[in-house]
């Protein structure tokens, strides 16, 4: 039905033009919420004009050329060619545009290049696909992916349609939170492949390269909330891996920091105590969704000859340290998820796995346990430098 | 003796080998000229078929037909296929029929290289085709193949990479082949500055070529001895730099775009002239345009990297220089608009697919102009407004023009004459297909929609679904042109045309001074004169 409905909106779209149908589209660029992404589009609708101006009066020229000299009006060809005079002033001409535009452009640049007098810095590590912010002026640090209605719609013929998702591929389970009227520095770095962190509405993007560090900044005046997503191609959930930046007014940032810190020490506290088994299957599941399913599938079959199936695997069925070993370093195309992932969310996910999916170990695997395999391996992983 | 020797050379001269091993060992650049041109009118329709897949997943959100996976395999492969298989070749096809022609030649200087370059062009590409059926897929990085996630494709790797080694290699063959032939092999009477501006267009165009092809194999070759050998170029861990092979590459990649693009002038610059019964009207500055594009597309490189953090100065340079090539770029549209002024112009299909040209590509050319603005290109970069600019600057230019020269050229080659209404039929639903296909695409990127993904938020449903619908007009309607094309081959409408075919084309261009079709060997004795209408007198 919706579909249907779509599909004549798009044929009035292509029979009237844009205005006349009833959707929820856009055709020109936002003009964002920053002073910086203001200039952007100003600058963006600087050269657009220019382009217009120019191509009414070339294809104005051509279009009139075509009409009256054709050979069917009985139009004899002249023998012209070659003037220099002509040619020097459709020379002069677009140079004289391109330094018209050079300089506001050039002003913008270097605004948009100025990282200094930041007054709180965030760092944003790309990870194959998920974003992970680090405030560095205090101890609020985790995980943003892409939310779990979204993430079951865009499986393959999942049966939902996206257009009931709300923000569908647009949202996130936790989005970046900011303050308004503060001078933003961000510093991007990535955890395995080139990401790019783009936001419309701020009026940028920056790749996040691995081992490298780059900056930008951002002064937000309006709290809203601004959705973008990862603009370089960087495997197979490239597109699935949003962001939501949400820029509160101070005080209600204030309180989201402290709400954050109390956050902290419940993470702490679950992963102190004994879980039973129900409790962590249960947990794993949606664990298991979120971060594994889109490659070694819903059932654990996996993709033959890509993905290996979960599901009667033998590093699965066999001992735990192994399995947990290989979740936390990762193999080829399969991430690390020894930061990515809290002790509770790993235990319940190892737990998961080998008691559903058509495994039945019979064991159930305790956070507690999960830290000291954690630390193992960090101990591990010393040792080999 | 020396009798024995005239007999068989005579033998020699009746004409091509017979059955189907004269194709593969022919060492005649029309043979040649031949295959090259149908294999990339076949490569056309594979990496047709793969934009199909692509635009068959976009139609609506959500994952319909195939995983995500595949789908960036589709966009990488689509990329290469396009690219190294069919528009590339295309042109070095056009160049073995029509240079030797052009310029009063027997042949191309070195015929048995043009014969293994054609071929190892084959083997490259079946190559890379190979890897579809490979164990993780066929690359899925993106054809600019960026490391370090290019390193994690699966055993498609090192034959994708050795495919690019050969395709180099091909080209380059072609390349040499291309300026030694142009430079020994002109009739006397034909200076540079005589030649036709298509041949102007390929020998600046194989510079670039010779030049290009080394940096990308080695480029490449890094990424195989980075995953293989243990070295770290790209390696930021073992102090190598990502970052360095985007520099190299696109040292490599923004020329070569300019090869796509060069030919393409070349041809719209013999075609335009006559149908408006005009010279062109300013030959010595189009050879200038061409070579300064040609100069400034070695120094922009990095305005395919302005997001990738580059210092200040960088950016502000990369920017400054890009728009330079607005200038010789204008001067070319202008040049082209001037020819058609006051002539006495019909149109036949070359000349409407050649109008298009102009028109669709100077669309692509204000994009282009646009993001060259460093802090404006922090927008658009990867969005689908660069899908839109550079397929408007690939599709309706280089295509269309490959599409005129087609029908130009055909009945010179068969010496029949093709269907005009069907080749109308194809104009039209190509040139309103492809803006349905690509126009919307702006409003894509400008609205917010990241290229290279499977799937969408709803808010670009609408317009993705148009571009679809674009596609898919366009795409079935190119197999008209093949129907023409064996149409045409097997004896076209029935008529019989006549040496010059086009009416005046003789003032224009040697190749209308001989039959239609032209004997198997052409100028064994070089002309003493050379037509000067369009070039300088
Ligand atoms: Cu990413």
């Amino acid at each position: 039905m919706i579909k249907a409905k779509q599909f004549s909106a798009v044929l009035t779209l292509m029979a009237f033009g844009p205005g006349s149908a009833h959707a929820d589209y856009t055709l020109n660029l936002m003009k964002g919420v920053t002073q910086l992404s203001n200039d952007v589009y100003d600058l963006h609708m600087l050269a657009l004009w220019i382009c217009v101006f120019v191509g009414i009066g070339v294809f104005g020229t051509m279009f009139y050329s075509i009409y009256y000299h054709r050979k069917s009006m009985g139009h004899k060809a002249e023998q012209f060619h070659e003037n220099t005079t002509v040619e020097i002033i459709w020379t002069i001409i677009p140079t004289i545009i391109l330094i018209a535009m050079a300089i506001p452009a050039t002003k913008t640049m270097l605004e948009m290049n100025s990282t200094e007098e930041a007054e709180m810095s965030i760092k944003i590590t790309g990870w194959q696909w998920k974003w992970e912010y680090d405030y560095l002026d205090n101890d609020i640090h985790f995980f943003s992916s892409l939310d779990e209605a979204s993430n079951k719609a865009r499986q393959k013929n999942s049966g939902i349609d996206p257009r009931d998702v709300p923000h569908y591929l647009l949202n996130v389970d936790k989005p970046l939170v900011i303050p308004v009227n503060t001078k933003i520095r961000f510093l991007f770095t990535a955890a395995d492949v080139i990401h790019s962190w783009w936001v419309p509405d701020l009026g940028w993007k920056k790749d996040t390269v691995p081992g490298f560090i780059n900056e930008s900044w951002t002064y937000v005046e309006k709290a809203g909330t601004y959705r973008g997503q990862c603009a370089e191609l960087c495997g197979k959930d490239h597109g699935f891996m949003p962001i939501v930046v949400i820029a509160k007014e101070k005080a209600d940032y204030d309180a989201w920091v402290v709400e954050q810190s109390g956050l902290a020490t419940a993470e702490e506290n679950a992963a102190e105590k004994e879980w039973d088994s129900e409790e962590l299957i249960a947990k794993g599941e949606k664990v298991y969704a979120n971060n594994c399913a889109s490659c070694h599938m819903e059932d654990g079959a996996g993709i033959a000859g890509t993905f290996p199936a979960i599901k009667g695997s033998a590093i699965v069925k066999g001992e735990l340290k192994e399995q947990v070993n290989l979740m936390l370093k990762g193999k080829g195309m399969m991430p690390a998820f020894g930061q990515m992932l809290s002790a509770v969310d790993f235990a319940a996910v190892s737990t998961f796995i080998r008691n559903g999916l058509g495994n039945s170990v019979g064991d159930s695997v305790q956070p507690s346990e999960i830290k000291i395999l954690q630390s193992e391996r960090v101990s591990e992983e010393d040792g080999e430098d | 003796m020396s009798a024995v020797t005239a007999e068989d050379h005579d033998h020699h001269d009746h004409g091509p080998a017979k059955g189907l091993l004269r194709w593969v060992i022919t060492t005649n650049h029309k043979d040649i000229g031949t295959l090259y041109l149908l294999f990339a009118l076949l490569m056309f329709f594979v990496g047709g078929t793969m934009a199909l897949i692509i635009r068959a997943e976009l139609f609506e959100p959500g994952m319909q037909f195939v995983n995500p996976q595949f789908f960036n395999s589709m966009t990488t492969m689509h990329a290469l296929v396009m690219v190294f298989g069919a528009v590339m070749p295309a042109f070095v096809g056009l160049a073995n029929w029509m240079i030797p022609m052009m310029i009063g030649a027997p042949d191309m200087a070195l015929p048995r290289m043009n014969n293994m370059s054609f071929w190892m062009l084959v083997a490259g590409i079946l190559l890379l085709a190979s890897t579809l059926l490979m164990e993780g897929g066929a690359p899925a990085s993106g054809w600019t193949l960026y490391p370090p996630l290019v390193l994690q494709t699966g055993t498609a790797l090192p034959f994708a990479i050795f495919s690019v080694h050969l395709l180099g290699i091909s080209s380059i063959m072609g390349a040499i082949n291309i300026i030694a032939t142009i430079f020994n092999m002109r009739a006397p009477a034909m200076s540079l500055m005589k030649m036709p501006l298509f041949v102007w267009t390929w020998l600046i165009t194989a510079f670039l070529l010779i030049a290009i092809m080394p940096v990308f194999a080695g480029a490449v070759t890094m990424l195989l001895t980075d995953r293989f050998f243990d070295t770290s170029f790209f390696n930021a861990a073992g102090g190598g730099d990502p970052v360095l092979y985007q520099h190299i590459f696109w040292f490599f990649g923004h020329p070569e775009v300019y090869v796509m693009i060069l030919p393409t002038f070349g041809v719209a610059s013999t075609i335009i002239p006559v149908f408006a019964r005009k010279p062109l009207f300013g030959y010595a500055s189009m050879v200038y345009a061409t070579a300064a594009i040609a100069f400034l597309s070695f120094i922009v490189w990095a305005h395919h990297m302005f997001t990738v953090g580059m210092p200040i100065a960088g950016e502000l340079y990369f920017m400054y220089a890009t728009m330079l090539i607005a200038i010789p770029t204008a001067v070319k549209i202008f040049n082209w608009t001037a020819t058609m002024w006051k002539g006495a112009m019909t149109f036949e299909t070359p000349m409407l697919f050649s109008i298009a040209f102009v028109v669709l590509f100077t669309i692509g050319g204000f994009t282009g102009l646009m993001m060259a603005l460093a802090p404006v290109d922090f927008q658009y970069h990867d969005t689908y407004f660069i899908v839109a600019h550079f397929h408007y600057t690939l599709v309706p230019a280089s295509v269309f023009i490959l599409m005129a020269a087609g029908y130009f050229w055909l009945p010179k080659w068969t010496g029949n004459m093709y269907d005009e209404k069907l080749a109308k039929l194809h104009f039209w639903l190509s040139a309103i297909s492809v803006n349905i296909l690509f126009f919307p695409q702006h409003f894509l990127g400008l609205a917010g929609m990241p290229r290279r993904i499977p799937d969408y938020a709803v808010q670009f449903a609408d317009w993705n679904m148009i571009s679809s619908i674009g596609a898919f007009i366009y795409g079935p309607s190119q197999l008209i042109f093949a129907y023409i094309v064996y149409k045409t081959i097997k004896g076209g409408t029935g008529e019989k045309v006549t040496g010059e075919v086009w009416e005046g084309a003789k003032e224009q261009s040697l190749e209308w001074t001989l039959s239609s079709p032209p004997p198997y060997h052409t100028f064994t004795t070089p002309p003493k004169d050379v037509p000067t209408m369009s070039t300088s007198r």
